[in-house]
């Protein structure tokens, strides 16, 4: 008996040993431990065994029997990670084939610019606020100290609609939309469609775009102007830019500039971008003209402000190398997948 | 405004700066100039020599050989110039020396021509001698230079020479950008002035004295001005005995340098002293002048004018007129008439300068089309008492080259004198304003120059009358910060009461609008605001389509620009039309801007600007691929129920194809369209597949949008679902039995959805087949059988009342 017992056991897990497929282990499985198995007609035999012997030899089926369990587990788990481990093998792909991509649409170069400039300044507590495309000539010329005959009427070649209403040529009019209805502290952008009787070329473009800029409190200075277009422009065009200011002339504004940044190509050094200046001329600028902060109803004595304006094509542009202006208006999508 | 530098060192000797360094300090103090042309940067080695002896070539006919004297020896040069004699003093390019051109005057290469020694059929040639081509000008600038040929000096021009020093050609030429603040700025005093500030360097102005004869100008010529609102000052002084002959040549290089062809001496001078003081004048033949007087005043009704360039000008009674005692002899500020100007026999002539209305003159010179170099400098409005100084600055001019013999005193009709302002003057406010601390002192340094008096008791500036552009304290501010220097005002961040960096709900909408777009395939387009009249016709539009009452440009770019678009589909339609040219496969265009509704026409107040959200596609997809992106658009903005798609039958979209379009409707309003465009309407485009396009009206959605959301929590007991199968009339729409279906279902009804359409070989002709999933869920418990029979039944006893047949 005990050396049955023995001969299953040398034999069974012999048997899984070489086990190499699950069916087989099965097999054995069946032949050794199923209902007619050997080891399972040797415990039929024990009403053969006497009684005295009994407990012993139950106690080796028993352990012949866990010995073979045992050995069945550690195979089949074995068998599993082997047979897991062919099937990644013939499941290996080839990782450089094409991508199944989802057809996702692109954003304006417009829009990526005027994105990237909202949140630079709404990071520093700018409101954006919007005003009307076709405007009263008092919010587009007058109220901003450019009075009836002046020469930068002219200059900016305004479409008009009656004497009195216009297409905006600047979005400096919100500036004083903003100031007639809020108290100061104010700090505004207000980006929008301009419009200036341009006729259309590579650098020009009737219908565009400006982001107006204003900042109205107590104790503003042209310090602050400086300090926060510095930060606008190395946000926006990086870490290393530098800003230059050139005094100009803006109706609205006293003292007024202009604002070069170091050439982001170049770095400064001079390159086609920015005709070997080194420099690109980016905005312009001022402390807000203490005539328009008195015609919106904001004492200068008390307060003061500075306003500015970029042209957002211009940023969109330079930013993206773009070499021609039309292109942002022909909505070509090979153009306009490149963004 | 262009400008030499040696004319600017005229008055400020003492200036000794490179270009560059002229060019960034100026710039920097706000005289930006804007490019430089050193007249001499690729001419090299060029000296005067004379030609000693000119021999035949041997081998060719139409080649020379000359022996030239350089002063330091004498050289051979071959030539083929037809115009060089023995004894002519010409400019000589030595071997390793350089030219700007080639004689033919081309285009001129940007590292010049250089030349060397060499061989012309054989004969030995040690330089080239020079055209004013060559040297990088021009005949108009030169009106001595003969044509086609080597430039010849005058006989006392000494031998040995720098040619190009000669010839004025060590010059450099600025160019700046002035703003129209500074009419001061458009004159070589106004740039000297300010050059001297910048560079810290005396400015010498010249001193205008011209005594004239002992006779008086008021005995020649009498002036009154009938309208001084137009002609704030009228200066006029007499000259005779003109003798007509080239300026000299030092004249005649500073016009040059100007751009400014040298003509003769009359004409120069009037030119020098335009630039040099800014103040144009006017010469007229005294004899043309009947009566001997000068009348300012507007012109006639109707009133028509030769002016001398020969065109007969339309005037009008807004327009100021020069007139003698009988007639007109020309539009003040702008050009003198055909009937007074100055001839080769001139004898006697009347000096005019003036001061004008600078808008006045800009808007008669917008209406006569006519804007001259004159009328360009009158518009900006220019100091009256600069009219004087220059007057008599010419007549200066006119003796010291012998022009003519001046008459003794200036009749001159000046009302009110204009004087300078006065403008408080606190440093510690500028120091506030500008966030610096500059003393007193030193502000006051920077005003000298700029002969900006300070008057210590009232602690006032006292402008001078040239700088109109100083009005108030920020106006002086600005003279400290400039010269101050923008560089070296700290830069600070505005300190004070935070502020909440924030974006409208609008924004946020429209934000949310791309962003759903461009996840469906979309990309953004921009399109222009205004738009030709025609694409109403374009778009199918009836003639009394409301849409057709626009905003039309009185100015437009032409006829294609010219009104407000109350639709935003061309844009899109004509950009799609663009890709499809262009043989762009699958094409989608989103845009979000604006259309202008008229409120009344004419306008009197402004319109209602609507943002509109538009999408539109060619290629793979169809109606229903459009109905999603609008669908997941409203979504996301809080619009998930109520929404419904209706094609009322009575009131189809013109420019859709007029059995599949939809208006969006919320609750009974309408909130935009959505439709495949309708074929006439593709055709008119160009744009050969199917297209479909949506429209959302924002400012519509404004106010039912929501991004708040509540947490309706996740069902805890099963789902049954139940399947119907149908045959329905064909005229009966899917969204009309849905609408049944969840009547009936009640709260119970969770989902239904369509699964399968048929029509076809199978079906009944008339009829399709449809098939929903209905899902039933109670929140509360499980659902019995009984409950869900009961519903059912509702649902069932709905659909057959509607003529459909069930097919279970």
């Amino acid at each position: 008996m005990k050396d049955t017992l023995e001969r299953i056991r040398r034999e069974a897990l012999a048997k899984m040993e070489e086990s190499m497929d699950m069916d087989h282990l099965n097999e054995i499985r069946v032949a050794y431990l199923g209902k007619k198995g050997e080891l399972t007609q040797v415990l039929k035999g024990m009403r053969n065994v006497p009684p005295e012997e009994r407990p012993q030899v139950g106690q080796m089926v028993n352990e012949t029997r866990a010995a073979l369990e045992a050995k069945l587990e550690e195979t089949k788990a074995a068998l599993a990670a082997k047979q897991r481990e062919l099937q990644m093998q013939a499941e290996k792909i080839d990782v450089t084939l094409p991508a199944k991509k989802n057809k996702v649409g692109h954003r304006h170069p417009n829009t990526i610019a005027l994105d990237e400039v909202e949140r630079i300044f709404v990071g520093m507590g700018y409101e954006v606020a919007e005003g009307p495309e076709v405007e009263y000539d008092y919010y587009n010329f007058e109220a901003l100290n450019i009075p009836a005959n002046h020469p930068a009427k002219d200059e900016q070649d305004t479409f008009y609609i009656t004497k009195d209403i216009l297409l905006r040529t600047q979005t400096s009019p919100v500036q004083v939309r903003v100031m007639e209805k809020k108290k100061p502290p104010i700090r505004m952008i207000a980006p929008g469609r301009v419009f200036r009787a341009d006729e259309v070329d590579a650098t020009h473009s009737p219908s565009f775009h400006q982001i107006e800029g204003l900042v109205v409190d107590k104790n503003i200075t042209f310090a602050d102007l400086k300090g926060t277009l510095g930060e606008f422009a190395r946000e926006l065009f990086g870490e290393g830019t530098q800003v230059k200011f050139r005094p100009h002339h803006f109706p609205f504004t006293e003292p007024s500039a202009e604002m070069d940044v170091t050439c982001f190509k170049c770095g400064g050094k001079g390159c086609r971008m920015c005709k070997g200046e080194g420099w690109i001329e980016i905005l312009g600028c001022g402390m807000v003209h203490p005539k328009v902060l008195k015609m919106c109803g904001i004492d200068p004595e008390e307060y003061s402000g500075f306003a500015f304006g970029v042209g957002l094509e211009r940023i969109a542009l330079l930013k993206y190398e773009i070499d021609d202006m039309r292109l942002l208006y022909e909505n070509d999508i090979r153009f306009l997948q490149q963004f | 405004m262009n400008t030499a530098y040696s004319w600017i060192k005229a008055y400020v000797p003492d200036l000794d700066v490179t270009p560059q360094e002229y060019t960034d300090a100026m710039t920097l103090t706000g005289t930006k100039v804007e490019y430089y042309d050193q007249l001499d940067k690729n001419l090299e080695k060029i000296v005067v020599g004379q030609i000693e002896k000119i021999e035949k070539h041997p081998n060719a006919d139409k080649l020379i050989i000359c022996q030239v004297n350089i002063g330091t020896e004498t050289i051979q040069i071959v030539t083929g110039a037809p115009n060089v004699n023995e004894g002519d003093k010409v400019p000589v390019v030595l071997d390793g020396g350089k030219v700007a051109g080639g004689h033919d005057g081309g285009p001129m290469p940007e590292e010049g021509i250089r030349i060397k020694t060499g061989k012309l059929r054989g004969v030995e040639s040690h330089g080239m001698m020079c055209s004013i081509e060559e040297l990088g000008s021009s005949r108009d600038m030169y009106p001595e230079a003969p044509e086609d040929g080597i430039y010849i000096f005058p006989a006392d021009t000494p031998v040995g020479e720098n040619a190009v020093h000669v010839l004025g050609l060590d010059d450099v030429v600025f160019e700046y950008e002035i703003t129209s603040n500074r009419v001061d700025c458009y004159s070589i005093l106004g740039i000297a002035r300010e050059a001297a500030a910048t560079f810290g360097k005396e400015f010498i102005a010249p001193k205008p004295e011209a005594a004239g004869n002992d006779e008086k100008a008021s005995d020649y010529i009498s002036v009154e001005v009938q309208d001084p609102d137009l002609c704030p000052r009228y200066c006029a002084r007499v000259v005779k005995n003109i003798r007509i002959a080239p300026s000299p040549e030092w004249m005649q290089r500073r016009l040059a340098a100007s751009g400014i062809r040298p003509i003769n001496n009359l004409v120069d001078i009037t030119n020098y002293v335009m630039e040099e003081y800014g103040q144009p004048m006017h010469a007229y033949d005294l004899r043309t002048i009947a009566g001997n007087k000068i009348v300012v005043k507007r012109a006639e009704e109707g009133e028509t004018f030769q002016t001398l360039d020969g065109q007969v000008r339309n005037l009008d009674t807004e327009m100021l007129m020069i007139h003698d005692a009988e007639k007109s002899v020309g539009i003040a500020g702008i050009m003198g008439g055909e009937n007074s100007k100055i001839t080769d026999d001139v004898q006697t002539v009347l000096f005019e300068a003036a001061c004008f209305d600078g808008a006045n003159i800009r808007l008669s010179a917008k209406r006569l089309g006519l804007r001259t170099e004159a009328s360009g400098k009158f518009e900006k409005g220019l100091d009256s008492n600069n009219a004087a100084l220059a007057i008599d600055r010419a007549c200066q001019l006119i003796e010291e080259l012998g022009c003519g013999e001046v008459v003794g005193g200036m009749v001159d009709v000046y009302g009110q004198k204009k004087e300078g302002r006065r403008i408080p003057f606190r440093p510690n406010w500028i120091n506030r304003f500008l966030g610096t601390e500059i003393p007193t002192e030193e502000m006051l340094s920077y005003f000298k120059p700029l002969e900006l008096e300070y008057d210590a008791e009232k602690q006032e500036i006292v402008t001078p009358s040239w700088r109109q552009d100083l009005e108030g304290e920020a106006d002086i501010a600005e003279e400290v910060a400039r010269f101050y220097g923008y560089a070296k005002i700290p830069t600070t961040l505005p300190t004070g009461e935070a502020t909440t960096g924030k974006v409208s709900f609008k924004h946020r909408l429209e934000d949310v609008a791309r962003n759903v777009a461009e996840f469906c395939g979309f990309s953004q387009a921009m399109t222009y605001s205004f738009e030709s009249p025609k694409v109403f016709d374009k778009l199918l539009l009836p003639a009394d389509s409301p849409l057709r009452q626009t905003i039309v440009i009185t100015n437009p770019l032409g006829e294609d620009f010219s009104i407000m678009r109350t639709l935003p589909l061309n844009g899109m339609l004509t950009s799609l039309a663009t890709n499809y040219n262009r043989r762009n496969k699958n094409v989608a265009l989103y845009e979000i801007g604006n259309i202008y509704l008229p409120k009344s026409l004419p306008m009197t107040e402004l319109p209602d600007e609507r943002t509109q959200f538009t999408l539109g596609f060619y290629g793979d997809g169809d109606f229903f691929t459009m109905k999603g992106v609008v669908e997941e658009y409203l979504s996301k903005i809080g619009l998930r129920e109520h929404i419904e798609y209706v094609c009322d039958p009575e009131n189809l979209r013109p420019y859709l194809h007029p059995g599949r379009q939809a208006d969006v409707v919320y609750d009974g309003r309408t909130l935009g369209y959505l439709g495949e465009l309708h074929p006439q309407v593709a055709d008119n485009y160009g744009i050969g597949e199917r297209t479909y396009v949506a429209v959302l009206d924002m400012p519509s959605l404004l106010d039912l949008a929501t991004f708040d959301r509540k947490y309706e929590g996740i069902a805890r007991f099963p789902a049954v679902t139940r399947d119907l199968s149908m045959l329905v009339s064909e005229d009966i729409a899917a969204g009309q039995i849905e609408a049944a279906i969840r009547r009936r279902g009640g709260k119970l009804l969770e989902a239904c959805s369509l699964f399968d359409v048929y029509e076809g070989s199978q079906i009944q002709k008339g009829f399709k087949s449809m098939a929903y999933s209905l899902t039933f869920r109670s929140k509360d418990h499980t659902l019995e059988e009984k409950e869900i029979t009961t519903v059912m039944n509702k649902i069932l006893d709905a659909l057959r009342k509607m003529g459909i047949e069930l097919r279970q």
